[in-house]
């Protein structure tokens, strides 16, 4: 008896692996095959159904928020047209709006983190997969990704009280005193402002950026490198050659998701940008960011024109978003084919 | 088994849920939202009349401008405003106001050196700050006023609030009174378009970067400048004088306000004449409907705003609140009564 249930379940097991092969629904025909309580089958298929409700659900939101962002701002899209998006400027008493600031905030503390997030996550991944001893990957690779699940006002308010007074008093005088001819380093050193914005973004991004290339990284077949090695290259030339053009797009799609967080990112920004609606040339000086905007300034907002306005911004910030990770899901897609 | 098992949780759960919920229900809860000025004062307010009445109240501090929306779309028995609404529209949304608090906005300085009234600043100078057109603290403008006070050669931080507030709205009522160019270049609101400097979010906000940026200048509710132990700057009032932030000159500022006729209790308190009239004082204020459809519930609210005129000026001026004067008090309880009607056009106050 036990001897041939064990051989049965062996040869159920070859027939799912046969159908799961080719590319039929193995459980649904096995339980058919061998006449299994009918409520089960029917539980499979309601159990299916729910599933596709749940997906389907998600595209659903999605085109409802894009509709409902759209219907509320008409009043603004009616009254600014186009201007909308090259006006600088936000005036609440005389209700006219414009998103130029905040969108050019947006871009360039996004640009700034990315700046500086690209190369430190290149070099940890690189670190992490390639260079550190064995026993070291493992707690230094967790605690990377743990900076990534620390609550984003957390950076902001160490953003505030612990890197913006360092800015003031040592980094910014410092790049005053030798890069101060540059427009970009000029201006009171206040600590709050689009660099010290771009700084703490980097810092949040670096996570994302970092995990995901190491396992770039890691994915570069050994025979490749070893037989670089073989030919005498030397680590670094290991690296530049074999490794970062192996895993070029997909480094690229990290960067994209690292992207596509700093472009949203609300709390830790509003705390550091400064928000005003200025635009300098400096990076030291306050600036606006899309997210932070509406994040200050939706609930005071009274009169249908400020109010329609901010969420056209979220709108503006909504497509900005899309287009960015359009871009990395075709860049990743188009990965994943070439390599294959 | 494990199905059983399950659904008792659930009722179990959806037991004890209701068990908790009720009571709630049972007891009358009056609801708000607004001003987050007064919110200290009101959630004290509330607590003791709480533990006196066992009535609860449940006020949400989400801003001026939250708190109107929310009275107009009727999800709270009563919005509250630090900028008053102007009569017309009090009119064409069938609300009442009146005064509840008063209090002081104080401009606070990070100077090094600089400490609780040393400084002082003409509403010139003030608005010249504020319009970015005097950029730094040795500015002879400044010194002028400041005879033997050292100033640093320091730049001029200026701080603003981020978001909406009614502490804005008092503010820049004051900037737009005493300085033209203001009034022209900018304007009076709850939010406006700032020539210079940076924004904070929230009262916190600001005095968050005042206290880490050197050489800034902000504004804050008095309390906040108070708690945060930060250096107030003495201004000149409207007879001249020089006067510091305290409650007795926020006090001296409302003592004058002519409030029997101010239609619709719109007033504003900013610039008042008066030689220890604290320029930038101002009143917040409670919106309530005239038309009350459930005249049981909008009893308990009045009920808990006379309580709180009666039984609150202590506890409002120890958070450094300024109470209304008894006057005032006295003309507001006769307005709920004039004002206040129910479906069948009944007075329902007292």
């Amino acid at each position: 008896m036990c001897r041939s249930s064990v051989c049965i379940s062996i040869n159920w097991l070859e027939e799912d692996l046969r159908l799961v092969s080719t590319g039929r629904r193995p459980h649904l025909e096995l339980m058919q095959r061998m006449n299994m309580n009918k409520n089960k089958i029917w539980g499979d298929l309601v159990f299916r159904g729910l599933t596709a409700a749940f997906a389907s659900g998600i595209a659903l939101i999605f085109i409802a928020i894009i509709l409902v962002l759209w219907q509320q701002s008409q009043p603004s899209i009616t009254k600014f047209g186009f201007s909308f998006l090259t006006s600088m400027s936000w005036n609440p008493v005389q209700e006219h709006f414009g998103a130029l600031i905040p969108i050019v905030g947006t871009l360039l503390s996004t640009f700034l983190a990315l700046v500086f997030a690209i190369p430190l996550s290149l070099g940890i991944a690189l670190f992490l997969a390639e260079l550190a001893p064995h026993w070291l990957r493992a707690p230094f690779g967790t605690a990377i990704e743990l900076l990534a699940a620390i609550p984003s006002i957390v950076y902001g308010m160490w953003g505030l009280f612990v890197l913006g007074p360092l800015m003031a008093d040592y980094v910014q005088p410092f790049l005053k005193k030798t890069l101060g001819f540059l427009p970009f380093f000029s201006g009171p050193s206040m600590g709050i402002g689009m660099l010290t914005a771009g700084l703490v973004l980097t810092l949040m991004i670096i996570p994302f950026i970092s995990s995901v290339t190491r396992d770039v990284f890691l994915m570069v077949p050994q025979p490749l490198k070893e037989a670089a090695y073989g030919l005498g290259c030397t680590t670094w030339e290991v690296v530049r050659d074999i490794m970062i053009p192996y895993g070029r797009k997909g480094i690229a799609g990290a960067i994209f998701l690292g992207m596509g967080r700093a472009l949203g990112e609300t709390m830790a920004v509003t705390f550091v940008i400064g928000n005003a609606y200025h635009l300098s040339w400096s990076l030291f000086s306050p600036g606006n960011s899309i997210a932070s905007t509406l994040a200050n300034e939706f609930t005071e907002a009274d009169g249908t024109i400020y109010l329609s306005s901010l969420i056209e911004l979220g709108l503006v910030l909504f497509l900005i978003t899309l287009i960015i990770l359009s871009l990395a899901q075709i860049w990743l897609r188009r990965s994943q084919t070439g390599r294959t | 088994m494990q199905k059983g098992k399950f659904i008792q949780t659930v009722l179990l759960t959806a037991a004890a849920v209701a068990a908790f919920t009720v009571p709630c229900q049972a007891e009358s809860t009056i609801t708000g939202a607004g001003a987050t000025f007064p919110y200290p004062a009101y959630s004290k307010w509330a607590y003791d009349y709480n533990q006196e009445t066992g009535v609860r109240l449940n006020y949400q501090s989400i801003g001026s401008g939250g708190g109107i929306k929310q009275i107009k779309a009727k999800t709270v028995d009563f919005g509250a405003s630090d900028a008053p609404l102007e009569p017309k529209e009090l009119d064409e949304s069938g609300l009442m106001q009146f005064p509840m608090i008063m209090g002081g906005v104080v401009p606070v300085v990070n100077i090094k050196g600089i400490t609780t009234g040393q400084l002082k600043l003409s509403a010139d100078n003030l608005a010249a700050i504020y319009m970015g057109k005097i950029t730094k603290w040795n500015d002879p403008k400044i010194a002028a006023d400041n005879s033997g006070l050292k100033l640093p050669a320091e730049d001029i931080t200026v701080v603003h609030r981020a978001d909406g507030s009614g502490t804005t709205w008092i503010f820049t009522n004051y900037l737009t009174k005493v300085s033209k160019e203001w009034k022209e270049k900018v304007g009076n609101d709850k939010a406006v378009e700032w020539p210079v400097g940076l924004g904070g979010k929230g009262n916190e906000g600001v005095a968050a970067f005042v206290g880490k940026v050197d050489g800034s200048i902000g504004y804050v509710e008095y309390a906040y400048a108070l708690q945060n132990k930060m250096a107030s700057v003495m201004l000149k009032n409207h007879d001249g004088k020089y006067v510091a932030p305290t409650a007795e000159n926020f006090q001296a500022a409302a003592a004058g306000a002519d409030w029997a006729h101010a239609e619709g209790y719109y007033m504003v308190l900013t610039d008042q004449p008066g030689a220890n009239s604290w320029p930038i004082t101002g009143a917040s204020f409670i919106l309530v409907y005239k038309n009350q459809t459930n005249a049981a519930q909008a009893k308990e609210v009045l009920k808990f705003f006379a309580w709180s005129f009666k039984n609150g000026d202590k506890s409002a001026m120890a958070l450094d609140y300024v109470p209304m004067p008894d006057a005032v008090v006295k003309m507001v309880e006769m307005s709920w009564q004039k004002e206040i009607k129910d479906q069948d056009g009944k007075a329902i106050w007292p």
